[in-house]
């Protein structure tokens, strides 16, 4: 029965359903790529913060969610503002399998013209979790 | 009675507003939630059904949410693009151009409102849908006349 709450966690994540942790989503994108990827080295918080801040056509992530994801972004279209992304800073983030999956379709979309892979999204989180408020 | 048109569109009730959450929390994710009375039912259904190409960016939701956001708005879905193959536009509308037409041009070019679709850049109110003559401030230029 030692199991049971990891299978539970598993499944919420896999599902897409409410209430998962940052730390379940990155377990949960790490699995994926493992299954995607020979050989897997696992999440990597360095490619991480290169993929972040790297300008993968007009844009990166940094473009919106600024170089700093401790502090507050904005959007470069629109000019909204834009809560923090790292988790540190805002507790609301990467709280949703859903919700983080919409916006990485949308984002990615935009900033890469394709899809991120589980890998790319598992590296971005690993990084963005190492990010303390403040910093 | 472009300004008319205007002041009749932007007049809409808090009760309006709140009767469309799920509106609010998507769209107003990365803009303001703008009134909804400033495009057509049928023009919000032609925005709603172009989300993956929503003026450059993707937009994107999941059905689901695609269909509780449309009937929010009583947007029929399944709307085509008219003849000019383009979005409909809140900023090209005759009464938007001609309240607007006092602003300068690099103003809505300028770092801090970077677009005429960042309302909250001016209008300090819009959150609440106020957007009134006196309360306008355009950031580095003087209070509008």
């Amino acid at each position: 029965m030692r199991r049971f709450p990891f299978l539970v966690a598993a499944t919420l994540v896999a599902s897409g359903t409410h209430a998962a942790t940052p730390d379940d989503l990155l377990r949960g994108y790490a699995r994926q790529a493992r299954a995607e990827v020979a050989r897997y080295a696992g999440p990597s918080a360095e490619a991480g913060r290169r993929f972040f801040t790297t300008r993968h056509s007009d844009w990166s992530c940094a473009s919106c969610h600024t170089s700093d994801p401790a502090r507050p972004g904005r959007h470069a279209v629109t000019g909204k503002s834009i809560e923090p992304l790292a988790p540190a800073s805002n507790t609301e983030r990467f709280r949703d399998a859903t919700r983080v999956e919409k916006w990485f379709k949308r984002n990615c979309n935009d900033t890469l013209d394709r899809a991120c892979s589980a890998a790319e999204k598992a590296d971005v989180l690993a990084y963005l979790l190492t990010i303390r408020q403040g910093t | 009675m472009a300004i008319f048109g205007g002041r009749a569109a932007l007049a809409e009730t808090p009760a309006a507003a709140s009767a469309a959450p799920a509106y609010r929390a998507e769209c107003g994710a990365c803009h303001l939630a703008y009134p909804t009375r400033l495009l057509t039912t049928r023009e919000w259904g032609i925005v709603l059904d172009h989300l993956e190409d929503h003026y450059g960016v993707d937009a994107s939701v999941d059905g689901a949410t695609l269909t509780r956001v449309a009937k929010q708005l009583e947007a029929p879905l399944a709307s085509r693009l008219g003849d000019t193959g383009r979005l409909p536009r809140i900023t090209t509308k005759a009464w938007f151009v001609d309240e607007h037409h006092e602003v300068a041009a690099g103003a809505f070019r300028s770092s801090a409102v970077k677009s005429a679709a960042n309302c909250t850049a001016c209008h300090a109110g819009a959150e609440r849908g106020n957007f009134e003559e006196d309360t306008v401030r355009v950031p580095g230029g003087k209070r509008h006349e």
